[in-house]
């Protein structure tokens, strides 16, 4: 399935509460009044949009529909709008060289977020480029969290380096960054444990970790990735503020999109932040992980409206 | 960018208290930031919509705007509606039928929580005298069973698995068999996490319902969820007759947003509140006192809770004795930094506490308590006891001692100094927490 099709299907919720309000609103050929954006401002709240993102985005289509140049419907200059959005965040941080070999990423998040399965989803997909993939399994705080990643390495083709539960996480990364460099292995995915983003400790924690894997790899880890669950509201900005602050983030990967969630709170952290989004989780499948399209994902995300009959 | 629900609030409330009178238009300003920060807040929109409605009809009349203090009344009147909104007390405790095991079910989202809380339910319980089974019914994500067996081993409750079975009615079905058989007060089943849309595990969730007929059903959310709360908590409240709700990860600085949607919505009351990863995070739900917390009037009760649960009674009556006599040494210091690790994190203690409001982005010093514990750990009894014989070589063998400087030793000692010296002055006044805190 081509990425449109399968984010597509993902948003398919989303899109039907955005366009459900605003049929009038995108009907072709309709000047905007008041109500009209009142009815968008509600819809894109309730995709957990946030307020600030919002106000962004309704300002950026007021614009550009006042622009008598402008030929494109309603529905467009909002599309245009949330891919520039998206846009300007991916140009702001550029992904790092992936030939380094081996590339190392670090994958954190808060807890319950999907990571460890992102990370399978992910190795499936790199084993399946040809790949030799290695899981790190620093997770050593979450009863049995280490055999979870191990059935995913068994399954996906992927080795696994891991220590007894309760052994420093810091330690683990730099054994298997060192066992990776070691086997020359391709890829190197480190699965961490999930943590809310206001513990010090924990975060201090995860900064050592980053460190260490540097003592290994002088440019590693070359991609660190914030696993995001689509059903997180406004505070998912909160997280991307704090992890960014600590380990300084590259992307982000959306999980669980394949819900009712609207994981609107990418456009927010986009918006706030310039952190762009690296992955889209949008089924239980190891294949419904996928690279992220801004200019696609907009196009799934206001579909067009047929006229009324 | 966006500063916390209470710092809003705050933020809005002091203009309006700063003013003597207030015009309509005032309190329709004030309602519109409030509806801000309640949307930041992920306040599902339609219930923000109607709470303002309710707040402003009753903050425009008349009688508040003519009053001498018409900020407060409307703080007051949002305060009010917000304890109704999260609902009134509901009962965190279960009923123990006589003749069979009690049943209490936990479903939920995926990541929202379901393991952990289960163990804390069963821990809670087993607390109380009750002898509690627990089962994993979750035979979707790799590991589950490992995990709830871990748990299970660490809070010391017996575990009812099946590692073959694909059938989890079946087993649930055997599990309430045996805590029928082998007198089991209570029976903790954890299932697997699922969509709301995904109709076959919805499916599969109700049979297994069906099958247990619990004395309690909780839903567990995962605290930080946005406007897809509401929804996935009618679907399952649709499906399954759901008794009361788990909030989970309400550590973090979720602004609990959810909480003020799902009793408006979903009809069932919230029961407990997950705080932590480890089995003792769960405390009972207050409406009260979670809006009083959001509004940034602290939660002493909690806290006081808290104490009386965890601190050591004995003790605290010797050190009073102690501070009374005016013989408040290092070592009563060392005892009363240990003795306050036991409330929970100290972001969460100033949390709790009315009027302390932290600057954004500020964090209390954990690492601080620790230097103090091992300073004063690597004196000897006679230093403790008598700090002024603590000179020159003494610092820096404790500054070596402690993996300190001999700056932070010096610092230590005058503050100490600076608190016994406030202990004095306070006379029969004397605080119980320690002033260490920088």
């Amino acid at each position: 399935m081509s990425f449109f099709k399968k984010i597509s299907e993902g948003l398919r919720k989303t899109r039907e509460a955005i366009a459900g309000q605003v049929v009038s609103v995108f009907r072709p050929g309709r000047e905007l009044d008041d109500e009209d954006f009142q009815h968008l401002e509600a819809a894109l709240l309730r995709a957990d949009v946030g307020p600030e993102a919002t106000d962004r985005l309704l300002a950026a289509v007021r614009a550009t529909l006042k622009d008598a140049a402008y030929e494109g419907t309603p529905a467009d200059a909002l599309r245009d709008a949330v891919a520039s959005l998206l846009g300007e965040a991916g140009a702001a941080r550029p992904a790092a060289d992936s030939s380094e070999r081996p590339f190392v990423t670090l994958v954190v998040g808060v807890n319950g977020t999907g990571k460890t399965t992102t990370i399978a989803k992910l190795a499936h997909h790199y084993v399946r480029a040809g790949e030799t993939v290695l899981l790190v399994a620093c997770d050593t705080f979450r009863a049995a969290a280490a055999d979870q990643l191990e059935v995913w390495a068994k399954r996906v083709g992927a080795s696994i380096h891991r220590q007894q539960e309760g052994a420093d996480p810091a330690a683990v990364a730099y054994d298997g960054v060192a066992t990776a460099k070691a086997r020359r292995v391709d890829r190197v995915l480190v699965d961490t444990a999930g943590r809310l983003h206001v513990k010090a400790n924990l975060m201090a924690e995860l900064e050592k970790i980053r460190r260490v894997i540097g003592k290994v790899i002088p440019e590693a880890p070359h991609e660190t990735l914030l696993v995001l669950d689509a059903t997180t509201g406004q505070n998912g900005v909160m997280q991307a503020r704090e992890f960014d602050k600590a380990l300084g983030l590259s992307s982000l990967a959306l999980t669980k999109l394949d819900g009712t969630a609207k994981g609107g709170v990418v456009l927010a952290i986009a918006a706030t932040m310039r952190l762009p989004l690296g992955w889209v989780g949008v089924g239980e499948g190891m294949e419904d992980l996928i690279p992220f399209e801004p200019a696609e994902y907009a196009r799934a995300l206001v579909e067009d409206v047929p006229p009324p009959a | 960018m966006f500063e916390s629900l209470t710092e809003r609030l705050h933020g809005v409330f002091q203009k309006l208290v700063g003013r003597g009178r207030l015009s309509e238009q005032d309190v329709k300003d004030a309602l519109r930031e409030i509806r801000r920060v309640l949307l930041e807040a992920d306040v599902n929109l339609d219930v923000a919509r109607d709470f303002l409605r309710a707040v402003e009809a009753r903050a425009v009349g008349a009688d508040i705007l003519q009053s001498v203090t018409p900020g407060n009344q409307v703080v007051k009147i949002v305060h009010e509606e917000l304890v109704t909104l999260l609902g009134g007390p509901a009962p965190s405790g279960m009923q123990f039928p006589s003749n069979r095991a009690a049943v209490l079910l936990l479903a939920g989202l995926q990541g929202s929580g379901k393991t952990t809380t289960a163990a804390k339910l069963a821990k809670h319980w087993a607390g109380r005298g009750k002898r509690v089974l627990l089962t994993a019914l979750d035979l979707q994500r790799p590991a589950a069973i490992d995990q709830l067996e871990v748990l299970a081993t660490s809070i010391g409750v017996p575990v009812h698995l099946d590692r073959e079975t694909k059938d989890p009615v079946a087993l649930a079905v055997a599990a309430r068999r045996r805590a029928d058989r082998e007198g089991f007060d209570l029976l903790v089943a954890d299932t697997a996490g699922r969509l709301h849309v995904d109709d076959a595990l919805m499916d599969e969730v109700a049979r297994v319902h069906a099958s247990l007929e619990p004395t309690e059903t909780y839903l567990v959310l995962d605290g930080m969820t946005g406007q897809d709360a509401v929804q996935s908590a009618q679907v399952f409240t649709g499906r399954l007759p759901v008794t009361g709700f788990v909030l989970t990860k309400m550590d973090g600085d979720t602004r609990g947003g959810a909480a003020i949607s799902l009793r408006a919505v979903a009809g069932a009351p919230i029961r407990w509140l997950g705080v932590g990863e480890k089995v003792d995070g769960l405390e009972a739900f207050h409406a009260d006192r979670l809006a009083s917390r959001i509004l940034g009037m602290g939660d002493v009760l909690t806290l006081v809770e808290r104490a009386q649960e965890r601190l050591d009674v004995a003790k605290a009556a010797e050190l009073e004795k102690r501070l009374r006599k005016d013989r408040f040494t290092l070592e009563d210091f060392l005892q009363q930094l240990q003795e306050m690790k036991k409330l929970g994190p100290l972001e969460e203690i100033v949390k709790m506490l009315p009027g302390v409001r932290l600057p954004a982005g500020a964090r209390v010093d954990e690492r601080e308590m620790k230097r103090t514990e091992a300073i004063i750990l690597s004196m000897t009894p006679l230093e403790r006891e008598r700090p002024k014989v603590i000179d020159g070589s003494r610092r820096k063998r404790i500054a070596r001692g402690s993996g300190t400087t001999v700056q932070d030793v010096n610092r230590l000692l005058r503050q100490f100094e600076q608190a016994q010296q406030m202990m004095k002055r306070l006379g029969g006044k004397r605080g119980k927490f320690p002033m260490g805190v920088r």
